[in-house]
C-alpha cells in the first residue's frame, strides 16, 4: 500500500531516512525518533523551557544553536512585569547559547518562520505554539508542544512522536465568488467538529483547495487545531513555494477516513460562543449588536486579509460605537500594509493599528473582552475566558469588515 | 518500580445539566492569566478555576485523588502548566472518554497517568464524586467501589516507558543508552 504524506516526511526524518538511506517505512501507531529541523520556544513557555533544559542539563550546549530559535509574539512589547522578566530570562539564556531572538517586534513565530525561510516545505519544526502546525500550508511539519517536550527538543534535536493515521479531506465543487478561505475552513469545522480530525492528520483536496493562496492555505491549516487534528496539509499543485514533490501522498495511500463535502454552496459563515466548531450560517445571527472587531491572529493576521477589510471600508468610517483593532501578523505584514495604502486606510476608518503580534489571544498583547462585550474576530479559538469575559464570534476578515461599519454582525453584500 | 495500578477517590466533572464535561480546554484547567508561572508548587491554587461550576476545585482536590472527564479532554494550547497543575496538587490519575493530543504529550512526558476510556459515554452515568477508583494502568482495568470492572485502554507502550522511568528526561537517557 502507497503512503501518506506524513508517512513520507516523517520516515525521511527518522534515522535512517537523514543519513540518506533509503526511508524505512512507518506506519500509523508506530512511535518512532523524530530528527526535528527546527525547534522554537516563544515568550509562552520559553521560560519554562529554559528553566526545565538548565535543571536537565546545566549549562551544556544545545544540539544545534543555528537551528534553534526564540520567537516572542504573545505579549510584544511586555505589559507586565512577569512577562517581562520570562523575555528576559530567554534573551540572557539564548544569547549564552549563541541562538537567535526574534524580538518583540517580529511577530508571529510560525509567520516570521515562513516567511524568514527558517522552515521549508518537508521540514520538522517544533515550538511552544499550538498553532504551529500552521506550517501544514506549504507542506511542512510544525507541532505545538509542552516546555519539557521542547527542552528535550532543544538538547537532542528529536522527539518521540507516534505516526497519526491519515484522514483525507475531499472538498467537491467550487463555490460561487466572492468567497473567503476562513469561510471553507468554517464549513470543514461545522462537518467535522471540534474532535472530528483528533489526534490525526488531515490531507485537504480539491478546486478550492488548488484556489487558495499561502494566506489561504495558513488560514486552514490553523484551524486543524480546532479540530482535534495533529495537522493538515492542503494538497495543492499550485502551491508557492511548492511541495516537497518527493514527500506528496501515493495514490493509493491508506486513510483511516475519506469525508466527502459539497462546498459549492459555500456561504459566509460564523463560529457563535462558546468554541470554535459551533458554526452557523452568518445569516442566522446577522443584526446581533457588537462592541468590538478584533482583525488579526495566526488564522487571519496577513496582508490579503487586511486588503481584503481595506477595499469594504475605504473612505467610509466604521460604527460610532465600534472599537476596532488591526493586529499584524508580522512586521513584513505591517510594511507591505505601509507601503500600499492599506494600512491609512484601516487608520481613517477608525481601526486602531497595532504592532505585529498574537494580538488578543492568551491575554496576550490587546484587545480583552470585557463582561457582556460582543466581539467578532478573525482570531482562531472563542472558548469562554479565552479572549477575555465576552463573547467572541468567529468569521472571516470580509464578514468582520461589513459588520465593523454596521456595528451588528452582518452579512457580506456582493457586488452585482 | 513505580505502581502501575492505583486506588482513589474521583471526582467527576459534570457540567450544570449533569453530563460529563467535553472538551475541557487548557483555558478552563489553567487560564492564560497565569501563563508567566514557571514554579510547580504554584500553579495547583488556580487549576479549573475557569471551568464553570469547578472554580474551588483546588481547595478540595486532595493528593492521590482522580479525576474523570468526558470527550476532548485538554484540547486547546501546548501550555505545560495545564498537566503540571494536577501534578501540583498530587492528582493521581485523569480518566477521560479521549484526550486533546498535544495535552495526552505533555501528561505521558510528565509521568501523570493519563487514562482513555473509549465507552465512557455508554458507562459514565455509574460513576460519581467520591466513588472510590481503581485503575490498572498495564491493563486498563477500571474498577467502581471495588467491584464493576471496565475496561479502558491500557498505557501504550511510550506511555508506560516514561511513566516507569519518571518523565521524558529519564526516558530520554535510558533510551540514549
Amino acid at each position: 500500500m502507497g503512503k501518506t504524506m506524513i508517512q513520507k516526511l516523517f520516515a525521511a526524518h527518522t534515522e535512517q531516512g537523514t543519513s540518506g538511506a533509503p526511508a524505512a517505512p512507518v506506519e500509523p501507531g508506530d512511535i518512532i525518533w523524530l530528527d526535528l529541523d527546527v525547534r522554537t520556544a516563544r515568550d509562552f513557555g520559553g521560560a519554562n523551557v529554559v528553566q526545565n533544559y538548565r535543571e536537565h542539563y546545566g549549562d551544556t550546549p544545545v544540539a544545534d544553536p543555528a537551528r534553534t530559535f526564540f520567537t516572542f509574539d504573545l505579549v510584544v512589547p511586555p505589559s507586565s512585569i512577569p512577562y517581562a522578566n520570562n523575555q528576559q530570562i530567554c534573551r540572557e539564556w539564548a544569547r549564552a547559547q549563541g541562538i537567535k531572538v526574534y524580538d518583540v517586534n517580529a511577530g508571529i513565530g510560525s509567520h516570521v518562520a515562513i516567511e524568514e525561510g527558517l522552515v521549508r516545505p518537508g521540514d520538522t519544526f517544533v515550538g511552544t505554539d499550538s498553532h504551529l502546525n500552521i506550517l501544514g500550508a506549504i507542506g511542512a511539519f510544525g507541532q505545538g508542544m509542552g516546555d519539557q517536550d521542547i527542552a528535550f527538543a532543544f538538547k537532542t534535536g528529536r522527539t518521540w512522536f507516534e505516526v497519526p493515521p491519515t484522514m483525507k479531506v475531499v472538498l467537491h465543487g467550487t463555490p460561487r465568488e466572492p468567497w473567503t478561505a476562513r469561510d471553507l475552513t468554517l464549513a470543514v469545522l461545522q462537518r467535522l467538529g471540534s474532535d472530528g480530525a483528533l489526534g490525526r492528520a488531515v490531507e485537504f483536496y480539491g478546486p478550492a483547495i488548488e484556489a487558495l493562496d499561502l494566506a489561504g492555505r495558513i488560514t486552514l491549516a490553523s484551524q486543524v487545531t480546532e479540530m482535534g487534528g495533529i495537522i493538515g496539509f492542503p494538497i495543492s499543485q499550485t502551491a508557492h513555494p511548492p511541495l516537497n514533490p518527493a514527500l506528496l501522498p501515493d495514490p493509493d495511500a491508506g486513510y483511516a477516513e475519506t469525508l466527502n463535502l459539497d462546498v459549492s454552496g459555500l456561504e459566509p459563515l460564523i463560529a457563535c460562543p462558546p468554541n470554535p466548531a459551533n458554526v452557523h450560517p452568518v445569516r442566522e445571527v446577522a443584526g446581533k449588536r457588537i462592541d468590538s472587531v478584533f482583525l488579526g491572529s495566526c488564522t487571519n493576521g496577513r496582508f490579503e486579509d487586511f486588503a481584503a477589510v481595506a477595499e469594504i471600508v475605504k473612505g467610509k468610517r466604521i460604527a460610532a460605537h465600534v472599537m476596532a483593532t488591526v493586529v499584524p501578523a508580522t512586521r513584513r505584514v505591517y510594511a507591505q500594509m505601509l507601503a500600499s495604502g492599506v494600512l491609512e486606510i484601516l487608520f481613517e476608518a477608525g481601526f486602531i493599528v497595532s504592532n505585529p503580534g498574537c494580538g488578543g489571544c492568551a491575554s496576550g498583547h490587546l484587545g480583552m473582552t470585557g463582561k457582556g462585550e460582543v466581539q467578532i474576530s478573525t482570531s482562531n479559538r472563542n472558548f469562554p475566558g479565552k479572549q477575555g469575559a465576552g463573547q467572541t464570534y468567529l468569521a472571516s476578515p470580509v464578514t468582520a469588515a461589513w459588520s465593523a461599519l454596521a456595528g451588528e454582525i452582518t452579512l457580506p453584500e456582493v457586488k452585482a | 518500580m513505580k505502581a502501575t495500578q492505583i486506588t482513589g477517590r474521583l471526582w467527576v466533572l459534570r457540567d450544570a445539566e449533569g453530563n460529563l464535561y467535553n472538551d475541557i480546554d487548557t483555558d478552563m484547567i489553567f487560564h492564560n492569566r497565569y501563563l508567566h508561572i514557571t514554579a510547580l508548587a504554584q500553579m495547583g491554587q488556580y487549576t479549573l478555576d475557569n471551568l464553570k461550576g469547578w472554580e474551588d476545585f483546588a481547595l478540595r482536590a486532595q493528593a492521590g485523588d482522580l479525576i474523570m472527564a468526558g470527550r476532548n479532554f485538554g484540547s486547546g494550547s501546548s501550555r505545560q502548566q495545564a498537566v503540571d497543575c494536577f501534578r501540583a496538587l498530587g492528582i493521581a490519575a485523569i480518566i477521560a472518554e479521549s484526550f486533546g493530543a498535544i495535552y495526552k504529550r505533555n501528561a505521558i512526558n510528565s509521568g501523570l497517568p493519563l487514562i482513555a476510556f473509549p465507552e465512557l459515554s455508554k458507562y459514565g452515568v455509574r460513576f460519581q464524586t467520591g466513588d472510590t477508583v481503581t485503575v490498572n494502568f498495564v491493563t486498563g482495568d477500571v474498577l467502581r467501589n471495588s467491584a464493576e470492572p471496565f475496561q479502558a485502554q491500557p498505557f501504550s507502550k511510550v506511555q508506560l516507558a516514561i511513566y516507569e522511568a519518571g518523565d521524558l528526561f529519564e526516558y530520554g537517557k535510558t533510551a540514549e543508552s
